[in-house]
């Protein structure tokens, strides 16, 4: 599926949407970080929690749940909340 | 030939500043991880080539950076500071920062020790490249229900600072919580114990709980290591052990000025000597200069006297604070004094404090000073 990766990751991706596979979001972050290591960690959480800053939207929606199921369709966007000075 | 340089972490990137024999030229070489938050930049003085940096970003998780070329490239720790995943159904604790970072003793390469927010300590034995948390700080019931979330304490967060390790005995350890008071460990992390007998609470709370303590930043003589110096919210402390009783030197400074503030340094040959910068603890706190009148003071006799050091800083209107790690001294002759402020500008002084000159006068809020000596 198509991820869109915001500005503050690219460090780690080199560019701004890759493709990526998993069943859910946590599947895919798994994935993600196995490809891009440290990405993981530094959207979520030690405890699982996307961070506060951080917000994840499949197909327009925003999700909070790992557990959330994606398909191979789906359009997955990391962003940052507007937020920070 | 060895130079010195300057290890400053800012709210917005770090910068290395470079100075001639004479610590009179400095250029900058920076900024690295512009727009990260970097709360303590420090070389391991053990090779002198390893950098780590604790960063985050607003948005960002914290992580630790590291660079084993004085800052030409960088890698990320492959695991961060973190806390262990709880059961289901337990609220879990997130690593907010890593506020401070300490190298271990000579004999042991590779050690580090983190301090982070939440407050919990890490260590590391790769160099940085990965952490594992102390249990026997971290999971201790005494601390783990007491050191404080990440609502609790300062308003960015409690703070594990201050990571002393003893140069004659690499598993006995010094920390400081702000707040939660002074703490040693005699088995390299396994247990902890307080150290907080005379040191002095806010009106009204119980000073024989050390949650109600807040050392600000705590240093220990490299000359005499059974002396500690202590600058606390509520004064500056002297220790000498084995003595396990502060006691108030700071009564000392003049009224006018008082003896509240974040860092303090002391000499490295010499543990009658240690600086302190002032600020203001009065009313809601403002925590700028006394006055608007921004001055190191020192004492030369262990705290028994102070003298003001304001020679070369703007001598009013200006309303600095200096935080717990902005100021620091190299190891010349005579000692070189350093400091940065929140307001971003950068000053040094080569004559241990007798004349202060900027280095820089526009970065961004400094949160960390460190020297040390490259190859």
């Amino acid at each position: 599926m198509k991820v869109l990766i915001p500005s503050a990751l690219e460090s780690y991706t080199g560019k701004s949407e890759v493709d990526a596979e998993g069943e859910n979001l946590g599947e895919l972050f798994a994935a993600l970080d196995r490809r891009f290591p440290g990405i993981r960690f530094r959207v979520i959480d030690e405890q699982d929690r996307l961070r506060r800053h951080m917000r994840c939207f499949v197909n327009g929606e925003q999700v909070f749940d790992l557990a959330q199921p994606l398909s191979a369709h789906d359009e997955v966007i990391i962003i940052q909340a507007l937020s920070g000075g | 030939m060895r130079e010195l340089a300057l290890l400053v972490a800012t709210r917005k990137g770090a910068w290395i500043y470079r100075g001639d024999a004479g610590r009179r030229e400095w250029s900058a070489d920076g900024p690295h991880f512009l727009g990260h938050i970097i709360h303590h930049l420090v070389l391991d003085p053990r090779d002198r080539r390893t950098l780590l940096a604790a960063a985050k970003t607003g948005h960002l998780g914290p992580t630790i950076f590291r660079s084993t070329d004085l800052g030409r490239t960088w890698s990320e720790a492959r695991r961060p500071p973190a806390f262990p995943k709880a059961a289901e159904g337990e609220m879990g604790r997130a690593v907010d920062h890593t506020f401070w970072l300490t190298p271990g003793h000579a004999s042991e390469p590779g050690v580090w020790y983190a301090g982070t927010s939440p407050q919990a300590l890490f260590r590391s034995e790769d160099g940085g490249e990965t952490w594992e948390g102390v249990a026997g700080f971290n999971d201790a019931p005494a601390y783990r229900d007491r050191a404080g979330d990440a609502q609790d304490g300062t308003p960015d967060g409690p703070k594990l600072h201050s990571i002393l390790v003893d140069p004659r005995d690499a598993a006995h350890l010094y920390l400081g919580m702000s707040g939660g008071g002074v703490h040693e460990s005699r088995d390299a992390g396994l247990s902890w114990a307080p150290l907080i007998d005379g040191l002095e609470v806010v009106a009204g709370f119980d000073a024989s709980q050390w949650a109600f303590h807040d050392p600000h930043c705590i240093a220990l003589c490299p000359s005499n290591p059974d002396r500690l110096y202590q600058q606390n919210h509520c004064g500056i402390y002297r220790i000498d052990r084995p003595s396990n009783r502060w006691h108030r030197i700071g009564r000392a400074m003049p009224p006018g000025v008082g003896d509240i503030g974040f860092p303090i340094v002391v000499h490295p040959r010499d543990d009658r000597t240690a600086w302190v910068f002032p600020m203001d603890g009065t009313d809601v706190w403002p925590r700028t200069s006394p006055d608007g009148k921004p001055a190191a003071y020192v004492t030369r006799d262990g705290g028994e006297t102070w003298q003001r050091q304001d020679t070369g800083v703007p001598p009013a209107e200006a309303w600095w604070t200096v935080y717990r790690q902005a100021m620091a001294s190299d190891t010349c002759d005579p000692v070189g004094l350093y400091f940065g402020t929140a307001s971003g500008s950068l000053w040094a002084s080569a004559d241990e404090g007798e004349r202060w000159t900027p280095l820089a006068d526009n970065l961004p809020p400094i949160f960390a000073v460190e020297t040390a000596i490259l190859d």
